[in-house]
């Protein structure tokens, strides 16, 4: 068991956010096909605010800080927010399209001692990468970036969503990253926007893809291991919490609202009206986020799959509701082994009558 | 004896969790937390207060002896300073880390 590990379940245990995932801006100068966020300023957090919130998460024990947008270099004041959170001493790390970076922007980021800057790389081939950002000539400039950071001597990852415009760029890309010396990341999920829109979903790569995509070594590891068929469930995976959204961490928007997660749009309170830690504490919406274990789930809880799904409570949310599945990860435990989950039957009017046995004996 | 000064580090990122401080050093990502008493001395870390001092500190709180408080000690902030985590100064050191790292 890992030091970070023991951290995090004792946060768990005392109830800290021990990470919190900060936008400080929604605008941005690429303009993402797969983008889940409205661009437009609806009244950003000051410079003074966002550093009176930064002083609250130090108050409630906030260790790992991301700063995200939107495009975080939008904002004139991001390096000194930077500073102002590594004087607090968070730990941070940084989501950016790194199109804004230049040397001086990295010398500062390592002079701060940023721990991890994370940039959205979709191809290795500007035709495709600049196709899904709209921005002419951001490959270029956002590669290059990454040999400015990488020069400074900080810990880049490469972040390569997959949609159906670039399903077949992952091995480009991870050569990319290979020959710049970062770390490559491959996410295959493409969320609704924050409104409700879900009409981006249409970008979600095919079962087909996805499956090959879960069936490479380069991308998975060991594919018999990673594609295995999912053990029983046992007491503690039914006992388990879906992730640690609203119980070890929060995302806070730019315009000051708390959720359980940025990928989980559940509106929990707003720093610019309470304190933070009164929300943690007392917010009836992290509070009933809280209150879901696996077994609690009427539909997931029925699934063979229930013990190693990636079930993202917010995106079932997004669905309708927390409690229920989330097709997007009932597809993906589906691509990965082949065993449909109880979700799938249930809409195939297949009603698993005994979903936790995954093969049942002939005879009684 | 030559005297010791220490020093927090800026290059680090530390909470307190749960009577713990966790550590983690901007430099190479070492991950440490700390138990009581060296929590107590990276909180006495500021640069004007010598380890002599913070040693008598622990050994008034913690009842332990004074030798082997000072072993443990030295031990604790030589495995510290080799990450950088803490400066070490046979002089008071001026520019210590920014914000004491209070208890929640």
């Amino acid at each position: 068991m890992s030091l970070m590990y023991e951290m995090n379940q004792k946060a768990l245990e005392l109830g800290v956010p021990i990470s919190v995932h900060l936008d400080v801006t929604y605008r941005c100068n690429e303009r993402c096909v797969h983008c889940y966020l409205d661009h437009d300023d609806h009244g950003e957090m000051t410079t003074a605010e966002i550093k009176g919130v930064l002083e609250q998460l130090a108050d409630a024990g906030v260790f790992f800080l991301t700063f995200s947008g939107g495009e975080v270099f939008m904002r004139r004041d991001f390096l000194e927010l930077v500073e102002y959170a590594r004087q607090l001493q968070f730990n941070v790390k940084v989501k950016t399209n790194a199109v804004m970076i230049r040397e001086h922007e990295a010398q500062r980021l390592r002079a701060l001692g940023v721990e991890q800057i994370q940039i959205s790389v979709y191809s290795h081939r500007p035709e495709i990468h600049d196709a899904i950002t709209k921005l002419p000539g951001s490959l270029k400039r956002t590669i290059k970036a990454i040999r400015f950071l990488k020069s400074q001597g900080l810990k880049v990852t490469i972040a390569n969503v997959l949609m159906t415009a670039n399903m077949f760029e992952h091995a480009g890309v991870q050569a990319l990253a290979k020959e710049l010396g970062v770390t490559y990341t491959l996410d295959p999920t493409i969320t609704p926007k924050m409104d409700g829109d879900t009409s981006i979903l249409k970008l979600r790569i095919p079962g087909k893809e996805l499956n090959q995509v879960f069936h490479t070594e380069a991308l998975v590891g060991n594919v018999p291991e990673f594609c295995a068929p999912p053990p029983p469930p046992g007491e503690d995976e039914m006992e388990s919490y879906p992730c640690s959204a609203g119980h070890t961490a929060c995302y806070i928007s730019p315009y000051g609202d708390v959720f359980p997660c940025v990928q989980f749009p559940l509106p929990s309170g707003n720093v610019r009206r309470q304190n933070f830690l009164d929300i943690w504490r007392n917010s009836s919406q992290l509070a009933d986020v809280r209150s879901i274990r696996a077994k609690d789930l009427p539909v997931c809880s029925t699934c063979s799959h229930v013990g190693s799904c990636t079930r993202c409570p917010g995106l079932a949310f997004m669905e309708g509701n927390m409690r229920g599945p989330s097709s997007a990860d009932c597809e993906k435990s589906f691509q990965r082994t082949g065993i449909p989950s109880a979700n799938m039957l249930r809409k195939n009017g297949l009603v698993s009558t005994a979903p936790l046995v995954q093969i049942q004996p002939l005879t009684a | 004896m030559t005297e010791r000064y220490i020093a927090r580090s800026s290059a680090i990122a530390a909470r307190m969790l749960g009577g713990e401080m966790m550590i983690m050093s901007a430099v190479d990502s070492t991950f440490f937390t700390l138990n009581e008493v060296a929590t107590i001395i990276w909180q006495s870390a500021d640069g004007r207060t010598s380890l002599s001092e913070i040693i008598e500190k622990v050994c008034r709180e913690f009842e332990v002896e004074p030798d082997s408080a000072r072993r443990d000690a030295e031990q604790f902030v030589d495995e510290l300073s080799r990450h950088g985590i803490l400066l070490i100064s046979d002089k008071p050191i001026d520019n210590p880390s920014t914000r004491p790292t209070e208890a929640l």
